[in-house]
């Protein structure tokens, strides 16, 4: 929607996705951790795991929140049709991510005999939670039909091969995160331990990633000509090959033992899957029927939301990044709680 | 009847979400206060009784914390979810108030929670005092928001409707819409009062159990100073809260009173009980005063209160139980003023920590608070109904008609996973409040390092 030169709707969307992103690397990592956890057998190891996001869990998943809220700000349209298109696969989601939100709290305040039954609720929750949204990833992309602005298609459209098994590479593609978090927060053989699933992990996300990216074009005309006609099949080239190579480096920086280096690659293969992703759906935010102008919200309100928005998000970013400062360094055993 | 089916599992579903929900911004609101006050306490005057009172309450908050976030994720999807039909006619307001919310509140709460709890060892004092304060101010402001969001749905204004969709003109006018005032301080004190009967009963069954160390009656003595004036405060908000609501939205007034007609030139009744009847439209069983409505309600023994029967029938809510939610609220809150006042004349005689009786009291009102908010709720949200933008766009527009099956799953996923971990929750969280604060002693030198893991006795 273009006011006095600017696109709003394009900052707009520029913003949705910088926060979609912070949300899937913050709450990725913490929700990985949870994945991990039937790994470990030591409850020491799992107090420890827990810990290095017990405080700073809460603020990654306000991501999501300000996703579902600024969506609906924003793209009123599409949060609508959305989010009654994928009712049950969300609901899921949101009740996983209660048991595992309270876990973090209850697990410590309960009796020892029943600490495992809040190991399960942690681990259950963080895995049906990733799987549920990687569901609603991959059904957003095999697109949704919509008529006056209202979802058309069936409430069991998600279930297909597609879809589903984009929820089990989130899956993974979380773990590979969590695990990569712990090799930065712990030591000895804790993190020994966390080294070895990381190849496993490393492998099994790679491998997603390539069945992904044969997959999806074959499956969607409107994707392979985006990806496969000249000229953009030059500029795109060279895309799978950055992919190789950071997903080389993160196999070395995982051998020569870097503490950081190895998270810091996921990042960048995320957020080449994310690239990857945005340019397969441009310029739709309801494939492949609304376009995202289809779907902005009146211009009163992006603009009444951007102001806030310009002038709170950087302070939001500095005092997210002291809490992580504060907590910075590796957690050992019988510390970082408060209980 | 398919149609009637759906619409009444999506109410039912988010009432009942909803209504867990509040009970823990509301004590999360009046604790995090709560905190910042002992701590500043602390920090001024050193005294080791206003430490322990911090850790002990803090170990509450974190537990109820948790659960407010959880339960708030699942208001922020549930708009979309279920009721499609109003966010695409009203998602260009509530979305950008539910985003300042989230940008101003929920990330300053989150930011600095981590610190408050677990960063005691790790930042000065000075800073977890600032991490203490900017939690609670985040619990204030994510007030204001939400208020204003829910008060635009009362009482609509500064926009325009274009297409059947909601463009906003005047984003002051909708912020600060009539009711927005008179909501927010209501709420806001009633997060103060019921949070003030929750410590209070807490200490009172400490003391009724012999536990009488000077944590106990320092948590008594400034729950009930709290109590006594909130209260107070409550029953001037909220009697202003009902003239407005008379102003804009006289139909649920006339539903919360069980009134369905004006004779002649009469003043109106004050129906104290009753047993409103929607479909005979008359209230059974009444015991009224003569005037006293008018009274309340005008402050004046001649004005008329506007009548059920003055409205069409498809446009008024259901006096059943408008009438009984309200007379709930009201009665309850007579009660805390009661209680306030008793605590102020045992104060007078220095048996506040002994008479049996008043603790007894206080310790059955310690959820009188918590009960009043839901009922409080129900009155508004019900009594704006059939609307849920008042005037403008009815409930049964704006529902999402997902299939019956799909959303008796859903409520009935929602009703077990809540019983089963808010129930748990609040069984920590009273577990908690049985151990009791640290107890207070003078021979221990003071160990500012050993604070947290000296009294690691539940873990």
């Amino acid at each position: 929607m273009n006011y006095g030169g600017i696109d709003f709707t394009l900052v707009w969307l520029a913003i949705i996705l910088f926060g979609l992103a912070m949300y899937v690397i913050m709450d990725g990592f913490d929700l990985g951790i949870g994945i991990l956890f039937p790994f470990f057998k030591h409850k020491e190891d799992k107090d420890v795991m827990m810990n290095t996001v017990a405080p700073v869990w809460d603020g990654n998943e306000t991501w999501m929140v300000l996703g579902g809220a600024a969506l609906m700000g924003v793209f009123p349209v599409a949060y609508s049709v959305i989010l009654s298109a994928l009712y049950l696969p969300l609901i899921f989601m949101l009740l996983a991510l209660i048991f595992r939100g309270v876990a973090f709290e209850f697990r410590f305040k309960a009796d020892e005999s029943h600490t495992k039954y809040w190991d399960a609720s942690f681990f259950f929750g963080s895995l049906i939670a990733t799987f549920f949204q990687g569901v609603v990833l991959g059904a957003i992309i095999e697109g949704m039909p919509v008529v006056d602005r209202q979802f058309a298609g069936s409430s069991f459209d998600w279930v297909a091969p597609f879809p589903l098994f984009s929820g089990l590479g989130l899956v993974v593609a979380y773990a590979l995160l969590g695990a990569t978090w712990l090799l930065i927060k712990t030591e000895g053989a804790l993190e020994a331990q966390i080294r070895r699933y990381s190849y496993v992990l490393t492998a099994l996300f790679l491998l997603t990633i390539l069945i992904i990216s044969i997959w999806t074009p074959l499956a969607h005309d409107t994707i392979a000509s985006r990806w496969f006609s000249a000229p953009n099949f030059y500029f795109l080239m060279p895309i799978p090959f950055i992919v190789a190579l950071v997903g080389m480096l993160l196999l070395y920086t995982i051998k020569i033992r870097h503490s950081h280096y190895p998270f810091f690659m996921v990042l960048i293969l995320m957020l080449l899957g994310f690239v990857g992703l945005l340019i397969s759906l441009w310029p739709n935010i309801i494939p492949y029927d609304v376009t995202f102008w289809e779907a902005a919200a009146p211009i009163e309100s992006q603009v009444f939301m951007l102001i806030g928005t310009l002038l709170i998000l950087p302070v939001i970013l500095m005092y997210t990044g002291w809490s992580y400062y504060v907590f910075r360094g590796k957690v050992r055993p019988g510390e970082g709680g408060y209980h | 009847m398919y149609d009637e089916y759906a619409l009444m599992l999506a109410r039912i579903q988010f009432a009942f979400t909803i209504s867990f929900h509040i009970i823990f911004p509301a004590i999360t609101i009046g604790l995090a206060s709560y905190l910042v006050i002992l701590e500043g306490m602390w920090l001024k005057s050193k005294k080791q009784v206003y430490l322990n009172l911090y850790d002990f309450w803090l170990k509450v908050f974190a537990v109820n914390f948790g659960m407010g976030v959880v339960s708030g994720l699942v208001m922020a999807y549930q708009f979309g979810t279920n009721w499609a039909g109003f966010s695409n006619f009203a998602g260009s307001i509530t979305g950008p108030l539910l985003t300042y919310e989230v940008l101003t509140a929920f990330f300053l709460e989150a930011g600095f929670l981590g610190v408050m709890i677990y960063g005691r060892q790790k930042v000065g004092p000075g800073l977890h005092y600032f991490a203490t304060i900017m939690v609670a101010t985040g619990t204030i402001i994510s007030t204001f928001w939400i208020l204003a969001s829910n008060s635009w749905m009362q009482t609509p204004q500064g926009i325009e409707i274009v297409n059947g969709q909601v463009i906003p003109v005047d984003w002051f006018a909708v912020i600060f819409n009539p009711s927005f005032p008179y909501r927010l301080v209501h709420m806001t004190v009633a997060a103060f009062v019921a949070t003030s009967f929750f410590v209070a009963a807490s200490s009172a069954w400490h003391l009724l159990r012999g536990n009488r160390t000077p944590e106990v009656k320092k948590m008594l003595s400034m729950a009930m100073w709290m109590a006594l004036i909130s209260a107070c405060v409550q029953v001037v908000v909220g009697d202003l809260h009902g003239l407005n609501t008379l102003k804009h939205q006289p139909a649920k007034i006339a539903a919360m009173e069980g009134h369905w007609e004006n004779i002649g030139d009469e003043p109106t009744p004050l129906i104290l009980f009753g047993i409103p009847d929607n479909e005979a439209e008359r209230t059974k069983y009444k015991v009224e005063i003569p005037a006293l409505g008018s009274l309340i309600l005008t402050h004046s023994l001649d004005k008329q209160v506007p009548a059920l029967k003055d409205f069409p029938k498809d446009e008024r809510a259901n006096s059943l139980v408008v009438f009984w939610t309200f007379r709930i609220m009201a009665g309850l809150g007579f009660l805390m003023v009661l209680a306030g006042f008793w605590s102020l004349w045992l104060r007078k005689k220095n048996t506040l920590f002994d008479n049996k009786l008043f603790l007894r009291f206080i310790f059955l009102m310690g959820p009188s608070g918590l009960i009043a908010i839901l009922a409080g709720w129900f009155t508004t949200e019900v009594g704006r109904q059939p609307w849920i933008v008042y005037g403008l766009m009815k409930t049964k527009d704006a529902v999402t008609l997902h299939p019956v099956g799909h959303m008796s799953l859903s409520l009935g996923l929602f009703v077990v996973s809540y019983f089963l971990l808010f129930g748990i929750g609040i069984y920590y969280m009273l577990q908690i409040v049985r151990k009791g604060p640290n107890q207070h002693s003078e021979h221990l030198p003071f160990q500012p390092h050993n604070l947290f893991s000296s009294q690691d006795e539940e873990h």
